[in-house]
């Protein structure tokens, strides 16, 4: 089995300087997921939110990627699997550079680029197409075991996002079967453990815990952690980087909606917008958070 | 008379006419676009030697993935493998791969345009005693439908061994349809193959004496065999025939198709499958634009297999030569 786990936080630790950058970027995001809901009038609110620290490390932080040549050979790759929460994708990516931040208005309008949910050819920069649930971790397998043919010794990374709701489908399973006899160490999966899905709280519409010790027994490297904790992030992606022979999971404990206190841990906003006057309110809360953020990751640690 | 260009074995209508298993046409083809391109892998769920992948994953141990029983996973793996610039094929039973996992092949290959090539083998009904469960009657209609995919359907060993080839190399992706039995070796290799051709394998025209043709037979698969043997039978009886050999039912051969229903404007479809969605109605949705004339089909209607010997099960769904020799009869007296 694996070593014990490292605390990678005890091991690397990300300055404050780059920790207010981070929150700073995830903010911006966050307004961002708000406008683009609104201008597209459909679209998913509560897990763009709720997964916009994590986006905002991987695509400001830890990606290996060059967003002015998204087709550059030595990139990671991240698939997201959940694309229902592709705002948040869009977010980052525009955010990071892929394309200009006025483009995020026209999520879900005919003709654009941004899908409702990603279609990889539309868009530069998406390693996949993604909205039915299940299928990205098979990809992300696919995607390692052919890094590993490639070369055995790639330090290259394939990110895979997945959601807790789209654990209720086999093949995610399947692929997490295949995950582990394969060892891919290249491998790091992240679920945005939020605890809600359409019909209502996970436990409630198919419960999915121990969910840590169902990918243990799959021979996976598990990490649980505070997603909206920057030094908890870093610290489990160095430490998936440094274990050996098991690709990692990486529970992110995240809050749905978080951001806009109306919108979270309430599972009625998974799917939904915000109307022009929720939208509002909850612009006016993230313009003026970067205190709050602040105070709780100084009090969480 | 067999048209010459076709290079067909002399011995086709002869009783000691070779044999051999389509899907293991698709073996030797695999080794042979292994060699052609490091880039082609293999993966399978739990039917290497079944599937005739065993070849190659001895060839190429480190370019071959055991997915176990999981067909969803395996679409999602060979998309992610082609992303990364392999040539995946995936290999189960046609039953579960496309059967089961059509939605994973739809999305995560099709639409998301990656060259994975999806090898569906022990498709047709003549499987035979496994039974209703384990056969893919339907795998022609579920794959033509998804915009970019290309449908190979090769009649015996030697064109399944060509079409695998051709398959990986079309940078897009193909669904094989293989069947499990031996069959009857048509072609050979001299034969002409080619994605998206539908070749012209009898014309009664050519023969001693000439008969014009009046009927346009299109045959896919295996049962092109029959369908010839039926096209002898009837000139026997004065009637003339065109039999084409539809081994590309996507895209279809629409010059191909037309320029022989314009010489001969009553048209029987021979296919192992459901006639609804088939290639028969692939030929359909060709000829009511473009030429509307009296078709008949030739498959399974509205109806599941069950177990029996493959000659059994072919003459009780109506697919065998008698029934080939009385659907001609019946559109020729339209």
């Amino acid at each position: 089995m694996t070593p014990g786990p490292i605390s990678g936080s005890e091991l690397f630790e990300l300055d404050d300087a780059t920790i207010e950058r981070l929150e700073l970027t995830a903010n911006a995001m966050r307004e961002s997921i708000i406008s683009m809901l609104l201008a597209a009038g459909s679209g998913h609110t509560a897990g763009p939110l709720g997964m916009a620290d994590i986006f905002a490390y991987l695509f400001m932080h830890a990606l290996r990627h060059q967003p002015s040549n998204p087709a550059w050979p030595e990139r990671d790759r991240l698939v997201l699997s959940n694309g229902h929460i592709c705002p948040v994708l869009y977010a980052a990516m525009a955010h990071s550079g892929y394309f200009p931040i006025e483009e995020l208005q026209t999520l879900r309008k005919f003709g654009s680029r941004l899908q409702g949910h990603p279609h990889r050819e539309r868009l530069p920069g998406l390693e996949t197409s993604s909205g039915p649930l299940g299928s990205g971790l098979s990809q992300a397998v696919g995607m390692a075991i052919a890094d590993r043919i490639d070369s055995p010794s790639s330090d290259r990374t394939i990110y895979c996002l997945l959601s807790d709701g789209e654990h209720d489908e086999g093949a995610t399973w399947e692929a997490g079967m295949l995950g582990g006899k394969e060892k891919l160490r290249n491998l790091i999966a992240i679920i945005d453990r939020n605890n809600i899905q359409i019909d209502g709280f996970t436990e409630q519409v198919m419960p999915l815990e121990p969910i840590a010790d169902k990918w243990r027994a799959w021979n996976w490297h598990v990490i649980e952690i505070d997603g909206h904790n920057f030094r908890a992030i870093d610290g489990a992606i160095r430490e998936a980087k440094a274990i050996y022979e098991h690709p990692t999971m990486i529970v992110a404990h995240t809050i749905p909606g978080k951001g806009v206190r109306e919108f979270e841990r309430k599972y009625e906003w998974h799917g939904k917008p915000p109307d022009a006057k929720q939208g509002k309110m909850a612009l006016d809360e993230l313009r003026t958070l970067d205190g709050r953020i602040r105070a709780e990751h100084e009090g969480s640690r | 008379m067999i048209v010459p260009d076709q290079h067909f074995d002399a011995r086709i209508f002869e009783k000691d006419v070779a044999m051999a298993a389509i899907r293991s046409g698709f073996g030797d083809g695999l080794v042979l676009a292994g060699e052609r391109d490091p880039n082609v892998v293999g993966l399978c769920a739990d039917l290497t030697d079944s599937t005739h992948m065993l070849p190659f994953k001895e060839k190429y141990p480190d370019r071959f993935i055991e997915v176990g029983v999981a067909e969803q996973n395996l679409a999602g793996v060979g998309s992610g493998m082609a992303a990364m610039g392999k040539v995946p094929f995936i290999t189960s039973y046609a039953m579960f791969s496309p059967g089961r996992n059509w939605e994973q092949i739809r999305t995560t290959i099709c639409y998301n345009d990656q060259p994975v090539k999806i090898a569906g083998s022990h498709a047709g009904i003549s499987v035979g005693p496994d039974g209703g469960t384990h056969q893919a009657i339907e795998d022609i209609a579920i794959t033509r439908v998804i915009p970019r995919m290309i449908v190979l359907s090769p009649c015996d060993a030697i064109e399944a061994r060509k079409a695998t080839i051709a398959a990986a190399s079309t940078g897009t992706p193909v669904y094989l349809r293989l069947a499990r039995e031996k069959t009857p070796v048509m072609t050979t290799d001299d034969s002409p193959f080619e994605i998206g051709k539908a070749q012209c394998v009898w014309d009664t025209s050519l023969g001693q004496p000439a008969l014009e043709p009046q009927v346009t037979l299109i045959a896919t698969g295996a049962l092109l065999h029959q369908a010839l043997v039926a096209a002898r039978e009837v000139a026997a009886d004065g009637i003339g025939s065109i039999v084409i050999n539809l081994s590309t039912i996507k895209p279809i051969d629409e010059a191909g198709i037309l320029a022989a229903v314009r010489r001969a404007p009553r048209v029987v479809t021979v296919e192992e499958h459901q006639v609804a969605g088939g290639m028969g109605s692939a030929v359909a949705e060709l000829l009511v634009q473009r030429m509307p004339v009296p078709q008949r089909f030739i498959g399974v209607g509205d109806d599941f297999g069950q177990s029996g010997t493959p000659e059994e099960l072919i003459a009780h769904y109506g697919m065998d030569t008698p029934h080939i020799v009385a659907a001609i009869r019946d559109v020729v007296h339209v």
